[in-house]
């Protein structure tokens, strides 16, 4: 036994991320070379700017190591631009997804479905409807799974927001 | 005050005290040279390549601890110029380098000399700028120089548009900058300093671990000071060459790889490793597992991002390690310390049981440690010593007597062979006084040999001890190791006349294959004030020793076998 086991501590979880950054010119390029110069996963990233500011926020779901978190941090922390990194413990997250379906299908049952993770019909062609939901992630996951038996013909994920509670 | 974008340029480097750049003329940069052809501020050193002009501008830094400036034409102008802000960027070196850039109509469509400088520049600068507004460009030179000598220095590089630098615009440097993102913490936390304290108060075998960062923050007095006032050895790493001084009682060596035996058991054995301004990088740990096993660690750094990067210290401190050392020693001074002699007479026992040596037969090549020592003994504390990498460089590091900080100028953390010459050009610019000695080998040598020229061309002479053993010696000393022998594309047996190819360029050239010649030749190249080179015929399988062997634990050391 020694001072380091904990170094080797692989167990990998899921963080969520949020980072504000200045506005300014490739700097969504700074933090996602960051992300491959150093090995670290993505698992996704939100950008917009931040309402009357000069900043903008990123929402980055990553997965790591306690100890890779950490260096994300500080990495994230280092760069010029960043003004705060906030590793959220406690965040209400949001995923949105956009769902064509083939107009052949049975309609009443994806309108049940959708609504059953709030979410609507929005738009109806004549060959096909788009759905939307918004949802906590992981049951935006498990819409999509269970909507596959509609045969959807496109899928769109907005990548995760979060906030503190 | 209304001026171009290139007048800014020269303004900006005059209200920073600059007094040389280094630099390469080219098509997007012209605008900016012709300013520089009406100043008289600072002196303009052509190189004959970029890369020399940044490693140049680097080695001038390392001297002077000023920041060092290079400017470069865009597109191959840029790209020559990478491997030396990559090298200054592993070093954590202050310097500051401008290219210039097609106009901004042209980019983005393959225009002639067109490249995404910024976008190759990005994870090898500490910065960057790619200045497309004439509005910006005085606030981006304030910051540029700003951030490349502040918190953890590092290269920042502005690019700038020839459209841009041809503009007018209003120059006004002295506004304040505005950076409310990058706050670097520069004194250390009074709670955490105590309690480093402490833990080295309860600890019997405490040991300090010097790295680069000590050199950066000029703190070697506080260092030495505090090593004296405690009791505490130390030991340093590669970049910290020349912090304690090697005649220092304290002082037992440098570790890592080609550590002494006795500062990487002393590393091994310590119950509390302080670590000031270094960066536990692979070549000083060795093995991780076994690295600092029983020891408390207490890992002094500027960088939040180094500390807990490789291992996790029980007492972080961030900070600027002189500000920190200044506040470690008011607290050590009301402290009483365990009593170390007893720890530090085991190191001095392991020092003198197994000492870095080497054996020297009769009437066989010189050997490269002995070209070392001898340099040191002529040459002492006159001489600031800059390398290539390999071979030639481990052995400087492990058997030149360094005695102040400075006098070290290497490409540690980047290994960049072809460093050494342009950047001993810089050293000797940036310390007129002293002598530039450039370690090198015969692999090394030829990747810059091209600035010997802008060292005789502007009178900054440098004596180039090449350390000639015919191979790529630390490739193949790893060969004979750990490839059975199978010397692939090392052996380096046809090779240039070194002294015709330094005198074709003004220089002074030696080959010497005995003690008298090499006494003979190195008092002659200094006394003439010219750029030399002296062509050491070595001992062509000597290995460097010891050696831990990548992924061993520091305590399992090759050592040099045979007679003391």
């Amino acid at each position: 036994m020694n001072n380091f086991n904990h170094f080797y501590d692989t167990v990998e979880k899921r963080e969520v991320i949020s980072v504000i950054v200045k506005n300014e010119d490739s700097v969504l390029s700074r933090i996602s070379n960051l992300f491959s110069a150093r090995g670290y996963n993505i698992d996704s990233l939100t950008v917009a700017p931040v309402p009357d500011s000069e900043y903008s926020r990123f929402t980055i779901v990553t997965i790591g190591s306690a100890r890779t978190i950490d260096q994300i941090v500080k990495q994230l922390n280092k760069l010029v631009p960043v003004l705060k990194v906030i590793e959220h413990k406690n965040a209400i997250e949001k995923d949105t997804v956009l769902i064509k379906i083939p107009i052949d299908q049975n309609l009443s049952d994806v309108d049940v479905l959708a609504r059953a993770y709030n979410g609507a019909i929005q738009n109806v062609t004549d060959d096909a409807i788009v759905i939307s939901a918004t949802d906590d992630p992981k049951r935006i996951a498990n819409f999509i799974k269970v909507i596959q038996k509609f045969n959807p013909l496109e899928i769109v994920r907005s990548g995760v927001v979060a906030i503190a509670r | 005050m209304k001026m171009t974008g290139s007048k800014m340029v020269i303004e900006s480097l005059r209200k920073e005290g600059v007094e040389v750049v280094f630099g390469y003329p080219g098509g997007a940069i012209m605008n900016v040279y012709d300013e520089i052809y009406k100043q008289n501020h600072f002196q303009h050193i052509l190189t004959k390549h970029e890369q020399g002009a940044v490693h140049a501008a680097d080695g001038y830094a390392r001297a002077t601890g000023k920041v060092g400036v290079a400017i470069v034409t865009s597109g191959p102008g840029f790209t020559n110029a990478v491997t030396g802000l990559a090298t200054a960027y592993m070093d954590s070196i202050p310097m500051v380098v401008i290219s210039g850039q097609v106009p901004t109509a042209i980019i983005g469509t393959d225009g002639f000399q067109e490249i995404d400088a910024v976008g190759i520049s990005r994870p090898c600068t500490k910065h960057n700028y790619l200045v497309d507004k004439i509005e910006d460009l005085p606030k981006v030179l304030k910051e540029a120089f700003y951030l490349a000598s502040s918190g953890r220095p590092g290269p920042v590089h502005v690019d700038i548009p020839k459209d841009v630098t041809a503009e007018l615009g209003d120059f006004d440097y002295d506004k304040d900058i505005d950076l409310p993102t990058y706050k670097p913490t520069t004194k250390g936390n009074n709670r955490q300093v105590k309690k480093a304290i402490e833990a080295i108060c309860s600890s019997e075998k405490p040991l300090l671990y010097v790295g680069g960062g000590a050199t950066l923050s000029n703190c070697s007095d506080e260092i030495r000071e505090f090593a004296k006032l405690t009791g505490i050895p130390a030991v340093e790493t590669l970049m910290a060459r020349g912090v304690m001084g090697d005649d220092n009682e304290l002082f037992f060596g440098m570790l890592g790889m080609h550590g002494e035996y006795a500062a990487n058991m002393a590393m091994h054995d310590t119950d509390c490793i302080i670590s000031l301004g270094a960066r536990f990088d692979d070549r000083v740990t060795g093995r991780l597992d076994e690295f600092g096993k029983n020891a408390k660690i207490i890992h002094v750094d500027i960088d939040p991002a180094s500390i807990g990067k490789i291992v996790t210290p029980h007492f972080p401190i961030v900070g600027d390690l002189k500000i920190v050392m200044n506040s470690l020693l008011d607290s050590a001074k009301e402290t009483k310390f365990n009593d170390y002699s007893s720890w530090v007479s085991k190191i001095r026992e392991n020092r003198q049981k197994e000492p870095l040596r080497y054996i020297e037969e009769e009437d066989k090549a010189l050997k490269p440690q002995w070209v070392v020592e001898r340099t040191g003994e002529i040459l002492g504390p006159d001489a600031i010593i800059t390398t290539d990498v390999g071979q030639h460089q481990m052995w400087a590091a492990q058997f030149y007597p360094f005695s102040f900080p400075r006098q070290w100028v290497t490409s540690g953390g980047l290994g960049t062979m072809g460093y050494g010459l342009p950047a001993a050009m810089g050293v000797k610019r940036g310390a007129p006084d002293k002598v530039s000695i450039n370690f090198t080998g015969d692999g090394s040598i030829m990747m810059n040999v091209q600035e010997i020229m802008t060292c005789t061309q502007y009178n900054l002479p440098v004596v180039n001890i090449i350390l000639n053993n015919n191979y790529l010696g630390m490739v193949r000393q790893w060969q004979t190791l750990f490839y059975e022998n199978r010397l692939s594309e090392t052996n380096l047996e046809i090779q240039p006349n070194f002294q015709q190819l330094c005198e074709s360029m003004g220089g002074v050239g030696y080959k010497v294959t005995t003690k008298e010649e090499f006494d003979t030749a190195l008092k002659d190249a200094v006394a003439s004030n010219k750029t030399a080179f002296i062509e050491v015929m070595v001992d062509r399988m000597e290995h460097v020793l010891p050696m831990v062997p990548n992924g061993h634990a520091l305590n399992e050391m090759h050592l040099l076998e045979g007679d003391k």
